[in-house]
């Protein structure tokens, strides 16, 4: 770590207010991990009241305040905090903070053989406005009436007479909003501006590709939740009825306000930052798992064109898809069958990279190492997590799963055992670019193992419940009579989810173990091809000992010129 | 409640339309379970064909098969197939071509927090006036007294009784906040939405006593949002009417 802020400057400069970007990089990360952590937490808290509906938590329900847990036993309100804030923090202040904040940050630049961000101080400032905004969220559980608890959603009215937790999650959100954008405008700027002499964009590595359309997405996607957020706010605080209409009875009593909003209209604005977000969550992924695959195959990508157009084209097509999470809105034939056509069309593009990833291993000599394995069951998962996403995007099928348990399964298998597994296999790839040290192959397939068998231990039966109807949100899962006959399922996914938080263990120690123990390591321990393998580990301020000048495109592995098996796009002659 | 409607597979089915919906569901998942195996069985194969080892190299070579383009094609070709002969049909027959007036039942279904009231018409046909005025825990639909054709309006809270092989014209919506109307067993769910009168109808095809429950979050009390759905044969449907007939 020593190496990577100007040296010249004091602590507080170089690591607390850096505008260095492997700085920054890394703060994004540490936070990302600590949030996804959290969030994990309350998911495990869900799981108990899941399973074992109505019982006192053992060992630590007395941790929890009266308003919380009643001697030990969950309360409804607590219950619909922990959905509310599980859903997003995972999404908000893990997933995308670490995948675009911290990959995007730290190795970005690099690959581009850029010194630092196109604007350094936004930086920054997307970094603590982040920070700000993760401390609004979590400090929202402390606030009378606790954190927000109308769903990550948030849909209106119910928001808007929900408790204060939810204006703390409004103004939370606004921050988190702002972060994004300065980062976004701050990444394609780098792009477009900072390449390295001779790195054209056909030359770009998929990485670089993925945050660009990345960037584009958030730049575009995000301001239409920031008014809408801003509306909500008015609604809840100045008594405005932006998503209000007219003529509401609340516990028996006429809602004092003046009307003639709809409701419908918040759905609208969130889905359509919300669909973009998904591919935010995604598309990263995606990059990572390409430098992974290439790295790790000892040959070139099966298709480069192939992946970054569909990455493009994908980018374009999700802001268009955005109602099929509302077909039970009361939606026309002809507005259901438009939204139904594109999400038919905007799967194209996600298979094709599937695709070109899983045929990239034919014809390599494939090394099973700890990031290649992450990046490997990647493929799987986020197949089945596109899978179940047709019934889902088909109408007439999503009537019966509409809000059930496969809609659960269904995310959960593109974002956890999908992207949370690309961010891994990141995490074990460049853990040596970033700290000069390895990580421990052995932990890492301690780790690997049980998480891969315990997330489809989850998220599988949860598929098998929403095919029984069994509805999400629900505090007590034995109300309904069709949820009953399921109930052995939670008991399943709940004691999985348990052990899947143990099987975190060994990354944990690996990740801070080898920060101080780890096998000491050059700047290219992989052999990789890309730039950020020619800056020393770890890459010392500015990055490169002298600026890098490009030769070729970024997968040029085992070609029949280099006899060292790889040919990196700043050499200029094979080794 | 008979507890063997649901397992852990689809719950039985006893709607006039559920059938296509289960058909489609089921050639769906057939579909996802061909794709996902032939995809994996590859994807294995290769990692174990592939594997570093000593005397294996890597070739240099990018687009080995045209393959893979075929697959796609095919993949997009199913999806559309699915779309029109499918999707598209059965929403419009749910959810657009309502059977006649005259030969339905009419009910409205307005939910709150967390209850469903349910009114019928009553022997005029006609729903009586309602007014947010009135609304109060006597009156939770808040019918006009005044109101002649209110007179003889039946209402109920979380009872939903129909006819079997009738017919039933819903308009769904709420008082306060979102709802989500859900009758497992019939294939329906609809989001009853403040502000709006949304129309929905089903016909039930077997008698029998069923759950409706709310699919969309609603507040704390949003689990236990649950009413009864009661499919009567017509002559006891029509004996229930008149007992719950304002005297």
């Amino acid at each position: 770590m020593s190496g990577h802020a100007d040296p010249g400057l004091p602590f507080w400069r170089k690591y607390i207010f850096s505008t260095d970007h492997k700085v920054i990089g890394v703060q994004y990360a540490v936070t990302g991990l600590l949030f996804l952590l959290f969030g994990f937490g309350l998911a495990t808290l869900i799981r108990w009241q899941l399973a074992y509906p109505g019982q006192p938590l053992p060992l630590i329900g007395g941790w929890f305040a009266e308003s919380q847990m009643l001697g030990g036993i969950m309360l409804p309100e607590f219950y619909y905090q922990l959905g509310a804030m599980h859903g997003t923090i995972m999404v908000f202040l893990g997933v995308v903070p670490l995948a675009v904040g911290g990959f995007g940050n730290f190795v970005l630049p690099l690959q581009i053989g850029a010194p630092d961000m196109a604007f350094p101080k936004l930086n920054l400032m997307s970094y603590w406005l982040y920070f700000i905004g993760g401390v609004i969220m979590f400090a929202s559980f402390f606030v009378p009436g606790g954190a927000a608890q109308s769903g990550w959603t948030s849909y209106p009215p119910l928001s808007v007479i929900a408790s204060d937790g939810q204006t703390w999650w409004l103004i939370g959100m606004a921050f988190l909003i702002n972060s994004s954008l300065l980062g976004s405008v701050n990444f394609i700027v780098t792009i477009v501006q900072l390449r390295a002499d001779g790195l054209s964009f056909g030359r770009l590595p998929f990485f670089v590709w993925a945050q660009f359309v990345t960037a584009f997405l958030l730049l575009l996607a995000f301001p239409p939740l920031e008014a809408a957020a801003v509306l909500q706010l008015m609604d809840r605080l100045a008594h405005t009825s932006f998503f209000m209409p007219s003529g509401l009875v609340i516990n028996d009593a006429v809602v004092n306000i003046s009307g003639g909003g709809n409701a419908v209209l918040w759905q609208h604005l969130f889905w359509f930052l919300a669909h973009p977000e998904v591919y935010v969550l995604v598309l990263p992924a995606m990059g990572i798992v390409a430098e992974v695959i290439a790295c790790n195959t000892r040959k070139p990508l099966y298709s480069y064109k192939g992946l970054v157009l569909s990455a493009v084209f994908i980018g374009f097509m999700s802001f268009i898809v955005w109602a099929h999470h509302m077909f039970l809105t009361n939606m026309g034939t002809v507005m259901s069958t438009f939204f139904q056509v594109t999400t038919m069309i905007i799967s194209i593009p996600s298979v094709v990279i599937l695709t070109v990833l899983v045929l990239s291993l034919w014809g390599g000599a494939i090394r099973f190492n700890t990031p290649m394995l992450f990046a490997i069951a990647f493929l799987p998962m986020f197949g089945m997590g596109g899978l179940t996403g047709l019934p889902l995007g088909l109408a007439a099928s999503d009537i019966h799963l509409h809000d059930t348990y496969y809609v659960i399964g269904h995310f959960h298998y593109v974002v956890a055992p999908g992207t949370i597994f690309a961010l891994f296999a990141g995490i074990y790839h460049w853990f040596p670019k970033v700290t000069g040290r390895r990580m421990s192959e052995t932990l890492g397939k301690i780790h690997f193992v049980p998480s891969f068998i315990l997330m489809n231990c989850i998220f599988f039966p949860m598929l098998m419940q929403g095919l029984a109807g069994v509805l999400r949100r629900m505090y007590d899962p034995l109300q309904y009579a069709h949820a009953q006959a399921a109930q052995p399922l939670n008991v399943f996914a709940s004691a999985a989810a348990w052990l899947l938080a143990l099987a975190q263990i060994p990354f944990i120690l690996n990740f801070f173990g080898s920060l101080f123990w780890g096998r000491k390591t050059g700047e290219n321990p992989w052999e990789a091809t890309t730039l950020e393998w020619a800056a020393p580990s770890p890459p010392p301020h500015g990055n490169f000992l002298e600026a890098p000048h490009v030769y070729r495109g970024p997968y040029e592995y085992s070609p029949p010129q280099a006899k060292s098996g790889f040919w990196p796009q700043h050499v200029k002659d094979p080794r | 409640m008979d507890k063997n409607y649901y397992g852990w597979g689809l719950p039985v089915d006893i709607s006039a339309h559920g059938s296509q919906i289960d058909q489609l569901i089921i050639i769906l998942h057939l579909a996802m379970a061909a794709l996902f195996i032939g995809w994996s069985v590859f994807l294995v194969y290769t990692l174990i064909r592939f594997r570093a080892r000593s005397g294996h190299e890597a070739v240099h070579e990018t687009r080995h098969f045209k393959a893979p383009t075929f697959v796609e094609v095919l993949v997009a070709l199913f999806e559309f197939f699915l779309l029109a002969a499918f999707a598209t049909p059965i929403w419009l027959s749910v959810r657009q071509e309502f059977p006649p007036d005259d030969k339905a039942l009419h009910v409205r279904v307005v939910a709150q927090q967390f209850a469903w009231n349910i009114h019928y018409p009553g022997e005029d046909g006609i729903f009586g006036r309602t007014d947010p005025r009135w609304m109060g825990s006597a009156n939770p639909l808040g019918l006009d007294g005044s109101d002649p054709a209110a007179k003889d309006d039946i209402t109920t809270v979380n009872q939903l009784h129909v006819p079997v092989d009738t017919p039933v014209i819903v308009r769904l919506s709420s008082k306060d906040v979102i709802h989500s109307f859900t009758i497992p067993v019939m294939r329906v769910k609809q989001d009853a939405i403040p502000g709006e009168s949304i129309p929905l109808w089903f016909e039930a095809k077997k008698t029998g006593e069923f759950e409706i429950a709310c699919a969309q979050l609603c507040g704390i009390g949003h689990y236990r949002m649950r009413g009864f759905f009661t499919v009567d044969s017509k002559e006891k449907f029509g004996e229930w009417l008149k007992a719950e007939a304002p005297q």
